[in-house]
């Protein structure tokens, strides 16, 4: 036998007690949509796991209701360390159920449970964690003392990291005081589902997160709901465009988190084999479904050759297949739609004249896969080097010193992430300070952490998502209530902000 | 930078070429400092993601077994007897009493002074440097410290060679690598290879421990990996068991790494050995899985891989009987030597 053929190590189904069928979650409780149901399939095997509800219009104007109702007499009224209490209490259940949500997460999105276990999850609990402290700390978050929550907020998540996006739109919401009704996206709505499940466990009043599923139309008649204050969005460039449309003129708040061309750059002194584990980490974690993902890797002529060799070696040790099975590391591609995308792009770079390889791995017969896929000779003009491809697809380019490299990673309409590999303190921040990125990875990529914000530049979005910067999108100055014994406004020595944000406040 | 009794030991040719000249210290450090540098938290990340593969079933029972067959079972006390070199090459050869299919394991090691004992216990199981039976390591070159003069350490080598010693374990000069005199280190262990030569001019195995425990940046391992395989090392060993920490996944894979890079380059694959602090079944297949995934899984035979190890044997010998009964038994049904 071959010892790298490992036996099978399939995670256990047996925690999991999915319904057949999930309603919307509206008012602290479970109801039917209105519109007509539709199943989501695992994409490791296309099989069914439950129906989904979808919610028509009346339904969202029934969860807008509820969280107005739940915002004006509860939520906004609660002390922020009672709001925090919640949040705790949350964290702490979705770690006692941790390994549940990841093997559902697994199931219905197709990420590896390596990932799940030890990625989305421990960063879901991390966020309401992290969020919970801040819930009555506010006056620190930086838009001025005795700040004022925005009232209902629309979010809009995307399918790549369900549960974990869930996180980032909630948790600083209902720390700011917000209440919330949120759209999964129309593939991942099971772990969406299941937290509401936990929400109820925790005893959150009824209507503070309403969660209500379906197409992108039941998104879109959401966050075009005149009863919202605030709009959230995580998802592609076109779609928050169509979003910043729609609500421009309006007095809603918007953030928008887009999609992304990471440039991950190589300099010829780079610590090697961790530059080879970091292009694999950048590109290949979760298929290549990051909007942050290190797409193009920027690599320095004079190591080209060498890179690239090692790189190929190391992704023949990808193990590509069951999710489920604890040693894979590249999962199903979520939807055949995705997979139609990505296919089509890597034959146009084909066309284009890029050399395609890919690693030499066994394709499932049934469900979406697409094998770890580099494109070298790709030129800048190339649509490889250009287009979100959002699967597991690297488009290798060169550059010859580090100003080519800084204007090559800089020329793309997004500005997400990048990542700069070298052993030079001095270089990597010189180069950091002139990449027009939001994330931007020194000598590691795709790393999270809730104390940190999160958010891109140009076309890849506005608004800060994690640490301090992320409760600024939920917040706004002290409303002044007429009685002026608003203490804390008082007590502040009168800066700059400070008045102004006054004067905003009148 | 060459003492004199060092300089009739001729160095491989092509490590010269490699180096760009002879093997000066300057022309070492440039050469070591021209490696690519390894980041701390990268590499400990990567060792950390190849812990966690989940070995099961058959691959799990592969791995047990293998693990035994790669085991340098040692002794290195100050209290060595004879009796109790005895005592470990009967628990080499049957390392289990109850099970007649359990592998022997790769060799035991001794200090110097034991090689003839152990030689005569393992009578016609003695591999002499062959596959079939179990091979005799001894640790020289005034082990563990290496404090020594190099008249020293090349007779305490000679002796263990000449008593019937298979393997060589020497220590490298950390003091000299410290204080940047490649040089010394370098012409120290060509010096002990050849010494290693037997009267019938065969060559007994030459294992070039490191100290990673002393050397104490990832560079530093590194380069002083790429110093042992230039020197001509036939394998490279983390530590003596004597410094902590010994053996970590972090600094083997590092060395793995060189290993797999030497093997690019020149087509030649050197072994390695970590020692000291793997004990248990679990722990030690992390290190089966590191290997397969680094160099690939041809280097998991017994002149490639090996693991410096006293306690792990019974640990694995557990997790073995558990694996063919289904359920534990405990310490008393294992040997303690």
């Amino acid at each position: 036998m071959k010892f790298l053929d490992y036996a099978p190590a399939p995670e256990s189904q047996a925690l999991l007690g999915l319904k057949t069928d999930y309603g919307l979650f509206i008012n602290g409780e479970f109801t039917a949509g209105r519109g007509t149901p539709f199943q989501t399939i695992n994409p490791a095997t296309e099989q069914q796991i439950a129906m989904i509800a979808t919610a028509n219009e009346a339904d969202v104007d029934a969860a807008v209701a509820a969280a107005r109702h739940a915002y004006d007499g509860v939520w906004s009224r609660l002390s922020g360390s009672d709001r925090g209490k919640y949040l705790f209490r949350i964290a702490r259940l979705v770690q006692e159920r941790a390994r549940e949500l990841a093997v559902a997460e697994t199931l219905d999105n197709g990420k590896p449970i390596k990932e799940t276990r030890d990625v989305d999850i421990p960063l879901v609990a991390a966020w309401f964690f992290y969020y919970a402290g801040w819930a009555d700390k506010l006056d620190h978050a930086g838009v001025g003392p005795n700040p004022a929550s925005l009232g209902v907020a629309a979010q809009v998540i995307p399918w790549n990291f369900p549960l974990m996006m869930l996180a980032w739109k909630i948790a600083p919401a209902l720390a700011a005081g917000n209440t919330v009704v949120l759209k999964p996206a129309e593939t991942t709505s099971l772990t969406a589902l299941l937290f509401a499940e936990i929400l109820q466990q925790a005893d959150l009043p009824a209507g503070v997160v309403n969660i209500i599923t379906g197409a992108g139309s039941t998104g879109q008649t959401l966050v075009n709901h005149p009863g919202v204050n605030k709009v959230a969005f995580t998802g592609s460039t076109s779609v928050g465009r169509a979003i910043a449309r729609s609500v421009a003129g309006t007095d809603k708040k918007v953030s928008l988190e887009l999609g992304g061309k990471g440039a991950n750059i190589v300099f010829d002194d780079a610590p090697i084999d961790q530059a080879i584990e970091g292009i694999v980490r950048g590109i290949f974690f979760n298929q290549g479904h990051v909007c942050c993902a290190g797409s193009r890797l920027l690599v320095q002529e004079s190591i080209h050759d060498d890179v690239i060799d090692r790189l190929k070696r190391s992704m023949q040790t990808l193990r590509l297949g069951d999710p489920l099975d604890k040693n894979t590391d590249i999962g199903a591609i979520n939807s055949a739609e995705q997979l139609a995308r990505i296919r089509e792009l890597s034959e146009l770079g084909q066309r284009e004249g890029a050399e395609r390889w890919s690693a030499d791995c066994v394709i499932p017969t049934t469900g979406f896969w697409f094998a770890p896929t580099i494109f070298t000779n790709v030129s800048t003009s190339h649509r490889i080097a250009r287009d979100e491809i959002f699967g597991p697809v690297l488009s290798v380019l060169t550059f010859r010193t580090p100003a080519e490299a800084i204007a090559k990673a800089n020329n793309t309409p997004y500005g997400l992430s990048a990542g700069i590999w070298s052993d030079k303190g001095s270089r990597i921040l010189a180069v950091a300070d002139k990449l027009r990125a939001g994330v931007i990875w020194a000598n590691t990529f795709n790393q999270f952490d809730p104390s940190s914000p999160f958010g891109g530049y140009k076309e890849s979005g506005y608004g800060r998502e994690g640490g301090r910067h992320g409760l600024a999108a939920y917040l706004k100055p002290a409303v002044r209530t007429g009685s002026r014994s608003a203490a804390a406004v008082h007590a502040t020595p009168v800066t700059k902000k400070s008045t102004s944000a006054k004067k905003a406040a009148k | 930078m060459t003492s004199s009794p060092l300089a009739t030991y001729q160095p491989d040719q092509r490590a010269l070429a490699l180096i760009g000249g002879e093997a000066t210290d300057a022309n070492l450090r440039r050469y070591l400092h021209g490696i690519p540098g390894i980041d701390a938290v990268g590499l400990e990340a990567r060792a950390a993601d190849l812990g966690t593969r989940s070995i099961k079933t058959s691959s799990k029972r592969w791995a047990i077994d293998t693990i035994i067959g790669l085991i340098d079972l040692t002794t290195l006390e100050g209290a060595d007897t004879p009796g109790k070199v005895r005592s470990l090459v009967a628990k080499a050869l049957v390392p289990d009493p109850g099970d007649p299919g359990c592998p022997r394991v790769a060799a035991v090691c001794v200090y110097g002074d034991m090689v003839g004992t152990a030689v005569v216990a393992l009578g016609a199981a003695h591999a002499n440097g062959g596959t079939e039976g179990v091979n005799v390591a001894a640790v020289a070159t005034a082990f563990p410290s290496g404090r020594a003069s190099i008249s020293v350490k090349l007779a305490d080598v000679r002796a263990s060679v000449a008593a019937g010693a298979d393997e060589i374990d020497m220590v490298i000069d950390r003091g000299a690598f410290l204080a940047g005199r490649f040089g010394q280190v370098y012409d120290e262990i060509v010096a002990v290879k050849d010494a290693c030569r037997r009267a019938d001019g065969s060559m007994a195995h030459l294992k070039v421990i490191l100290e990673t425990g002393e050397l104490n940046t990832y560079d530093n391992v590194r380069r002083a990996s790429w110093l042992a395989i230039l020197a001509g090392g036939d394998f490279i060993k983390t530590s003596t068991g004597k410094v902590t920490p010994a053996a970590t996944l972090p600094v083997t894979l590092s060395m793995l790494e060189v290993v797999r890079d030497w093997h690019r380059l020149t087509g030649v694959r050197i072994g390695v050995k970590p020692a000291g602090g793997i004990r248990t079944s679990k722990d030690a297949i992390k290190y089966l899985v590191t290997v397969a995934e680094t160099v690939g899984e041809e280097w998991l035979v017994p002149h490639l891989f090996r693991f410096g190890a006293s306690s792990l044997l019974n640990d694995v010998l557990l997790q073995r009987q558990k694996m063919a009964t289904g359920h534990y038994s405990g310490p008393d049904y294992v040997t303690i030597d």
